[in-house]
């Protein structure tokens, strides 16, 4: 009954210091409305990435030169590590080694531009063998795909992506034309259908040749910049891994898995590093934004105390009459509570909607398929963390009403 | 057994200096009696008063309300006193600003544990027996000085308290005003049996109780029974 009263004064106090109120709680609703952009725009990244990466496939095995990369320096060496020959390869492909293993593709890539008559593009050349349309699940709009002779024979073809395509060739015939680059004239076969975005690599974007023909005319190395390889079923994976670590230990004379001169990409663990990261990186800024609440919380006590220094007259006569401490200081940490829980409400609807415009204009002008992401745990930890300032940062105002001496309370003027 | 019995109280405010307030003062309070406190201002008369009604504690000395020591009271319980067996006037009303007669009336009901579906008829009452019913959605601050007055009798009577306290109630009111407010306290006094205890420094006010208890420098100086009890009513025929 009490309570019911208590809550409807509050309401009342509120409502009667409507401009005064909506100050006070603006930290809250700040610090609120920020918690639950980051979480929801933090979500929305993660996803994004995730699904992007969700494309590479399942049963997909990378093997990258280097060491698994810890810092800037290492990144650069897997960029120019020449650890992975040809013979790994031939390793790789014994059963007695590697027994899961269902597909193995060499791969090097380099970005270079490309000349058709006048027309000029820049573009990343993948060299790669014709498992590639399998693995990446390529499909080919025009022409065919080049052969596994055409690897063998080290022949000038390329397959190119439908964004090449229209820079290069516009609506004319690209099937037989010969396109340039590094002064290597190439015959174009395939053209591939377009992709779009939504996959780590841009498929429209590049070219595809024999990765015999980049490593000896194009890039003039002996290495490759990565091993794909295709466990033959998803509960393989890890077994494949371990069968390819300690077949490429013994081809380069590694007894400490510490000095691994390669290390091993899958679908699972790079999702699993992304989420590792992004969370982290949301909840570092979700942590940064709750800085906000600290101070909205000062704010209200700032405000409270006034508030109770206001009303010290009807402290005074409320206690004559038979309010006990308790009563009082209830009172006042519900205003308290109240006004934050305000805030953080409409935090929660501002952060939102503000989240949901992003996702928006994200997806429309920025090209992503961003999905919005209503935060539903950042929205309940939003509204209990809001009420929880309002009751940390209204106890002390409150204790101060509920203990003030009635009779001084009520000769204040 | 009386209501309230105090016993040689002494108080000493004790801030730079030490300032004695009340010197000794003893006497006898029985249910349905109306005493007036009299005394020029700084006399001690307002901490009496507020000894009474349970704001303040003695420095030496008992106070037996009901006959038990104060000091038997919890704090909750001291409150609850307030609540249901006090009733307290002040001379500034003091009224909930913003807020209309009728929440006014109510407030003591708020603290009382009484089902608040029997407020409404409680509080209606209430304003009724003070006439006041035809202002009960006013905003307090809109009435005049009587009529807050009566108000804040109305909020002392609600719960049909043992003694009322009326702390010059008379004090910020133009004459006419203030007899209708002695009428009103007098009627609760004669019809509807409430003790009560006002402090005044007017002899003509204090005249309508039935007894005056002199105070001069924190101690009683005169305490007799009124011979010629003034009736409001006398002077204001209605």
């Amino acid at each position: 009954m009490i309570f019911k009263y208590n809550l409807k004064t509050a309401l009342r106090g509120l409502e009667a210091n409507k401009s005064r109120s909506s100050l006070t709680i603006l930290g809250i609703v700040i610090g609120i409305t920020a918690i639950m952009m980051v979480m929801s725009l933090g979500e929305g990244a993660q996803n994004l990435i995730l699904s992007q990466i969700q494309t590479i496939g399942s049963k997909t095995i990378a093997i990258l030169p280097g060491r698994q990369p810890k810092g800037i320096m290492d990144s650069l060496g897997t960029m120019f590590g020449d650890s992975l020959k040809e013979r790994d390869v031939e390793a790789l492909k014994k059963k007695s080694n590697v027994p899961n293993l269902a597909k193995i593709m060499p791969l090097v890539f380099g970005s270079a531009s490309a000349t058709y008559q006048n027309e000029s593009y820049r573009l990343t050349i993948f060299g790669v063998d014709d498992l590639v349309v399998k693995i990446y699940d390529l499909e080919i709009e025009n022409g065919d795909f080049f052969t596994g002779e055409d690897v063998k024979g080290r022949a000038d073809v390329v397959v190119i992506g439908s964004k090449v395509k229209e820079e290069l060739f516009g609506s004319s015939e690209a099937i037989g034309q010969k396109i340039k680059s590094k002064g290597r004239s190439l015959r174009v076969v395939g053209v591939l259908k377009k992709k779009g975005s939504g996959s780590m690599v841009n498929f429209d974007d590049a070219v595809f040749i024999p990765y015999s023909t980049a490593q000896q005319y194009l890039f003039g190395i002996k290495y490759y910049h990565r091993i794909i390889v295709e466990a033959d079923s998803e509960n393989n994976v890890s077994r494949t891994v371990e069968d390819i670590k300690i077949t490429l230990r013994n081809m380069h004379n590694i007894t400490d898995p510490e000095k691994d001169d390669f290390y091993i990409e899958t679908q699972e663990g790079m999702m699993s590093m992304v989420s590792t990261v992004t969370s982290a990186l949301t909840l570092f800024l979700a942590a940064v934004a709750a800085i906000s609440l600290l101070v909205g919380g000062v704010g209200i006590m700032n405000i409270m105390l006034v508030s109770v220094t206001e009303r010290t007259r009807e402290i005074g006569l409320r206690k004559a009459i038979g309010a006990t401490e308790k009563n009082i200081l209830t009172q006042f940490l519900l205003e308290a509570v109240l006004l934050t829980a305000t805030g953080g409400f409409i935090g929660i609807v501002l952060g939102a909607s503000l989240s949901f415009l992003t996702s928006l204009v994200l997806s429309k002008y920025a090209n992503l398929e961003w999905v919005f992401v209503f935060p539903v745990l950042a929205a309940f930890l939003g509204l209990g963390v809001s009420a929880a300032v309002g009751l940390v940062f209204g106890l002390y105002p409150a204790r101060k009403a509920a203990q003030k001496n009635p009779i001084e309370a009520l000769r204040y003027e | 057994m009386s209501l309230i019995e105090v016993k040689n109280l002494q108080k000493i405010y004790e801030d730079d200096v030490e300032t004695p307030a009340l010197n000794g003062v003893s006497f006898k309070v029985e249910k349905g009696e109306f005493i007036a406190i009299m005394g020029p201002s700084g006399s001690g008369k307002s901490t009496l008063l507020n000894i009474l009604g349970f704001l303040d504690k003695p420095t030496k000395g008992d106070y037996l309300f009901e006959n038990k020591s104060m000091n038997e009271y919890t704090n909750d319980e001291l409150a609850q006193i307030r609540n249901k067996k006090m009733g307290f006037i002040f001379q500034s009303f003091n009224l909930l600003p913003r807020t209309n007669v009728f929440e006014n009336v109510k407030l003591p009901l708020v603290y009382s544990g009484i089902e608040d579906n029997l407020w409404d008829e409680m509080v209606n009452k209430a304003i009724d027996a003070v006439g006041l019913s035809h202002r009960t959605v006013f905003e307090s601050t809109k009435l005049s000085g009587g009529e807050k007055q009566r108000v804040a009798i109305a909020r002392a009577l609600i719960l049909k308290p043992d003694v009322i306290f009326a702390d010059e109630p008379t004090g910020n009111l133009d004459s006419k005003s203030g007899q209708k407010i002695m009428e009103i306290i007098q009627r609760l006094n004669e019809e509807y049996g409430h003790t009560i205890i006002l402090i005044t420094h007017e002899t003509y006010t204090a005249e309508h109780a039935q007894r005056i208890i002199k105070i001069i420098d924190g101690a009683i100086e005169s305490d007799v029974k009124v011979e010629h009890q003034h009736h409001a009513t006398d002077h204001f025929e209605k």
